[in-house]
């Protein structure tokens, strides 16, 4: 892995034995991974496989304890000196942070601001954007998640499935060079599950690079290049969907593919 | 059998002999409680009225004259400087405590807590009397480099009474206002801090623009309460001999022994400034709860 550097262009994504611990408890026991440029990335398997976990690692909400993950070829949170590897601060560790969208289980929309001044937000205050180009960006993605009418809705005057297109919406208007969603439809009622799933559907055609924690197992076989499941924090098998969906390898793999259904 | 008699009133309309059922006229449950309880309390209040209006024991043409007095005048202004910088000074340190308590460090958490514990745990009264006679206890403060120099001084002996009850206030309120700002941090759900964080912002400016104008919801009618308390708290004051609202009243009827009317006065004047107070509040919650109005509910 150490050839990647100077002629081809870093992976989206590379990890490299990275673990993290709460207290005690080991999360993720080395985990490594690689996300290609405009690669849709499924990440399934049990709760407290260590899944999410690794996901919030990828922008560094959770420190990682040792390992290597860089983003577009950067470090998350980290700078490097020779052997080490010294946490950034403030503006440093936000500016790296901006360009990876993040979409939350529960869309933890800003409940003081309308569903435009969600989405404008972000481009205003960290990439300080004039307003009225900021509105002009922002009502152009509510349009594209179908949700130009609900522009002055606050969020509790939105369905589950809108505040998570909203979601969807702020995150892009940080022009991420990748999008992270951990659990997306999994605190939403089944009814509003395909909403979410189409404008995911889109951006996954549009050639985003996406990494998603999801239990929907048919949108996993449908839009995802790769697959990985992961179990007890480490990585047991990964392949494309019909690898790993049809023909899994892994005794765990197979369980709990059974257990979802 | 009655009951198949009964049976084609199902019918409807038709009916033979109830042909316009649909137009009878619905006669609601008269509400004898509430009436007797609304003419009870009604005689009541004209009764405490009459009585406050007749008896002339009040003296309401005393009243009147001291209304607009000087010495009340200016003892109102004491009152409401004293409230207004009490109560700034209360919330810029009782967010600084909240910010300890929420640090996640244990030896910080403990030295906020241990203040509450202090602040919190003795009578303002005590704390005030405290305050205007610490020369007795450090005759002389003063903050500098041990061996080198002094970059403040100041003798205990030159605090006044207004010195004294201004940092008693603060230093007793704003263990409360602590409490208030903590509870409204911890209000807002983490998963809003970490949004901002996620779009690129950092610690603090996720704090200042999404966590705290939520957090304000939850504080704002606390510290409203605070500010109408502290208000009316200043009057403890009086036994400093600072002359805020009521020591005014009091040096007043000391002499002319117009006790009732000058306490009146004085209850005037903070009644007054307590529905102000409660219009600000009134202003400053609806600003505060945008996005939280319940659809068609009571806000």
């Amino acid at each position: 892995m150490q050839d990647i550097a100077t002629t081809e262009q870093p992976p989206m994504v590379l990890a490299e034995s990275v673990t993290k611990s709460f207290g005690s408890l080991k999360v993720l026991k080395g985990i490594d991974l690689e996300v290609g440029r405009g690669e849709v990335f499924c990440l399934i398997g049990p709760s407290g496989s260590g899944k999410s976990t690794f996901l919030r690692c990828v922008n560094h909400l959770e420190a990682i304890d040792s390992g290597w993950l860089s983003v577009d070829g950067d470090l998350v949170g980290y700078r490097r000196e020779g052997n080490h590897l010294i946490e950034l601060g403030g503006q440093e560790a936000a500016s790296r942070r901006a360009r990876i969208g993040m979409v939350f289980q529960h869309f933890n929309l800003f409940a003081h601001m309308t569903a435009l001044k969600n989405v404008m937000e972000g481009p205003v205050t960290v990439r300080h954007m004039k307003k009225a180009a900021a509105r002009e960006l922002a009502l152009e993605l509510l349009a594209s998640v179908g949700l130009a009418d609900k522009a002055d809705a606050y969020p509790s005057q939105l369905s589950g499935g809108q505040q998570q297109r909203v979601a969807i919406a702020r995150a892009m208007a940080m022009e991420p060079k990748l999008l992270l969603f951990d659990e997306p439809t999994s605190a939403l009622d089944p009814e509003l599950v395909s909403e979410v799933l189409e404008v995911m559907r889109n951006l996954a055609s549009g050639g985003m690079t996406m990494v998603v924690v999801t239990h929907e197992m048919a949108f996993a076989r449908d839009v995802a290049d790769r697959i990985v499941f992961m179990d007890q924090g480490v990585v047991v098998e990964q392949g494309t969907p019909s690898e790993v969906l049809n023909a899994p390898q892994e005794a765990r793999t197979r369980a709990f593919l059974a257990s979802v259904g | 059998m009655k009951s198949t008699a009964a049976a084609p009133s199902r019918t409807g309309p038709g009916t033979p002999g109830e042909a316009d059922r649909s137009a009878l006229t619905i006669v609601r449950r008269p509400q004898y409680g509430r009436w007797a309880a609304n003419a009870v309390l009604a005689l009541l209040a004209i009764g405490i009225i009459a009585s406050a209006v007749l008896n002339p024991n009040f003296q309401w043409d005393i009243v009147l004259k001291y209304l607009t007095n000087r010495t009340i005048l200016s003892g109102l202004w004491v009152t409401i400087e004293l409230t207004v910088i009490a109560m700034s000074l209360a919330i810029a340190l009782g967010v600084l405590l909240a910010l300890l308590t929420l640090s996640g460090d244990a030896w910080l958490k403990t030295f906020a807590a241990a203040y509450i514990w202090l602040f919190r745990g003795t009578p303002l009264l005590v704390q005030l009397i405290f305050w205007f006679n610490i020369s007795a206890l450090y005759p002389e403060i003063s903050i500098g480099i041990p061996g080198g120099p002094t970059l403040f001084s100041f003798s205990g002996n030159s605090i006044t009474p207004f010195m004294a009850a201004a940092i008693g206030l603060t230093l007793h309120e704003a263990a409360y206002m602590s409490e208030i700002v903590r509870g409204g941090v911890l209000s807002v759900g983490h998963g809003q801090g970490e949004a901002g964080l996620a779009i690129g912002m950092t610690r603090l400016k996720a704090f200042r623009r999404i966590t705290l104008p939520q957090a304000l919801r939850a504080i704002v009618p606390a510290t409203g309460n605070q500010v109408i308390l502290m208000l009316k708290t200043t009057s403890l004051v009086s036994v400093i001999a600072l002359p805020e609202l009521l020591y005014s009243a009091q040096i007043i009827y000391a002499r002319t022994f117009e006790i009732i009317p000058l306490l009146v006065v004085a209850s005037l004047w903070y009644l007054f400034m307590c529905t102000l107070l409660s219009i600000g509040q009134h202003f400053l919650e609806r600003r505060f709860g945008r996005g939280f109005q319940q659809p068609g509910g009571t806000i």
